[in-house]
Formats: structure tokens, sequence, C-alpha cells
């Protein structure tokens, strides 16, 4: 064994800008952290995870997330997701990843019209997914936000199956922008791809505030070792 | 040829925009009871004739010109 760290590849788009902060969390907590242009056709060889990041990514035009699914990167992230690779979003890369289809639902305008930047809390719905398996229903968890349009909707069938199969990963304790039954993060059905409005790459030391986003990213960097050796199967 | 697509939001989904220009208005003392918010998008396509144009713009609307969850569609196509 020459290194142990899981590759975990992050998605550099024109107009992200949370990618260095995710590769900082990220070989914090062991990962061995890349960033990949958006206009790469490959992940790095090995790649145990990948995280779109959050950010403006092509200046939210048309629709936030709308014009980066498109990125030329992004066909090699739907082969990974479809095969069973661990993706995260967070805030526009959830965006991104439900404009790809890749997440159920869309997120809208906040209700209150207004960018709202806070420290939030969190529950943990659901550990039906690669990256809460290390935590418990009902665990709480302190995250900051920054976003204008967090606030997810579905149909209210979506969101019937949604729960049934425990897809809505996080929820707000309190609501905070309109989103649909306090809804902070889902899950695809499988389980691999999950997206979050709430940055868990900023609560990762104790130094800058909350450290609620550890138990995610851990759990992120704990599913793209376990990918890894798949792979590699 | 041109078309123009009407993006609206959906009838019965919240509109913030909308919320906030009929807010506006109403403090300008304009007696609005209900405002929301679109877009256009205007194209111009090399097309034979008016239904293709049509069905192109169709799928344009699908795959990227509006998000069928939350957004409406009108289709004009004005013919060369």
């Amino acid at each position: 064994m020459s290194d142990a760290r899981p590759v975990v590849a992050v998605i550099q788009f024109p107009g992200s800008n949370d990618d260095r902060d995710a590769i900082l969390a990220l070989e914090e907590l062991g990962a061995d952290a890349r960033l990949v242009w958006h206009a790469e056709l490959e992940l790095p060889a090995g790649t145990g995870a990948v995280v779109l990041p959050g950010g403006f990514s092509y200046g939210d035009y048309l629709r936030c997330g709308a014009i980066a699914r498109f990125a030329p990167v992004m066909e090699s992230v739907r082969e990974f997701a479809a095969a069973g690779g661990p993706v995260l979003g967070i805030c526009n890369g959830f965006q991104i990843l439900c404009e790809a289809g890749l997440l159920p639902g869309v997120l809208r305008a906040n209700r209150q019209l207004e960018f709202l930047c806070a420290d939030v809390t969190v529950t943990i719905e659901s550990t039906a997914n690669v990256f809460t398996g290390g935590s418990e229903v009902g665990d709480e968890l302190v995250i900051p936000v920054k976003h204008g349009e967090g606030n997810w909707f579905g149909d209210t069938a979506l969101v019937a199956e949604l729960e049934s199969r425990g897809q809505i990963v996080l929820r707000y304790t309190e609501d905070v922008n309109g989103s649909l039954g306090r809804i902070a993060g889902v899950a695809n059905e499988a389980g691999n791809v999950m997206g979050l409005m709430p940055h868990p790459e900023h609560a990762v030391d104790p130094l800058l505030g909350p450290v609620g986003g550890r138990p995610i990213l851990e759990g992120l960097v704990a599913a793209a070792s376990a990918w890894s050796l798949i792979a590699a199967l | 040829m041109r078309a123009t697509v009407l993006v609206r939001p959906k009838v019965g989904i919240l509109d913030p925009q909308g919320e906030a220009v009929q807010a506006s208005l109403r403090t300008l003392g304009f007696g609005v009871s209900n405002a929301r918010v679109g877009r256009i998008v205007d194209l111009e396509l090399d097309a034979a004739d008016v239904p293709s144009a049509r069905a192109e713009v169709e799928r344009m609307c699908a795959e990227l010109l509006a998000n069928p969850l939350i957004e409406s569609v009108e289709i004009q196509v004005e013919g060369a």
C-alpha cells in the first residue's frame, strides 16, 4: 500500500468559489483532494468520489446550475454516478445536480428574496445513503448556508416518493428560505448522489466556528475509500 | 425564422419575484392584485417551416430553456 488516502475530485467550473475550501476541508479529513477543471473529459485515475462545489457557475445564467450541466467533465461525472460512485453537490453543486437530473427537485429563489448567510441547524432525516451512514437519524448539525436560491421544491407526488424511500436527508430545524418541508438536502434513490444547500466544507475547523460539516465530509471520505477499493477490483 | 418563448412560473408555484414587484407597485399607488415575473427568449433559427420550427423549440424548452417542475412555456413562431 503506497498511499491510502482516497482521491476526491473537486470540479472547478467558471464561477465556482468554494472549490479551494472544499479541497482544504477534504485534505484535513484525510482525502487526496484534486481540483479538476470543468473542461477536462476524464476524472483523475482512481477517483473515489466527486464533489461539485458551491459558487455561481456560469454566472447563474438562465437558471442556477442550468448551464454547468453541459460542461465537458459532466459526462464523466454522470457515468461515475451511474456506476455507483459517490457524488456530493454543495449549494451551487446541488443546483447543478438537480438541473442535470441526477437529483430530484429544483432550487428556487429564497422566499424572502434575500441572500441568506447564516449558521443554520439541520437534522439528519435519513441514513439511507453513503454520506450520512455514520450519523443517527435525529442528529443535529450546525452548518453555515450562504445562498439566494436555496428554496427546494418538488411536487406532492415527488415529495411523498422521496419520503417513503428515505431520500430526504437533511431538514432545517426552522424555515430559513421557504424550502418545501424545510428540506436542506436530498439523495438519489441509490443513495450514492447527494446534494445539500449548507456548506459542510466551511464547518470543519473549530477555529472558524461550528464543525457540523465534519460528519458529512467524513462520510464522503469513507465512501471514497470504499469506492476506490471496489473500483480497483 | 423567428420564435419567441415565454417562460412563466407555473400557476400555483410561489413567485417571490412577482410578489416583490406587486408590493412595489402597490407602494407606488397602483391597484395591482397579482404580479408574476417570467422571462422571454427570442430566437432566430434555421428551420424549413413553422411546424418543424415549433417542434425544435419545444425540444429546446424541454432540454434547457425551462424547468418543467416550476415553469410553463408558451411558444410563438412567425414564418420568415
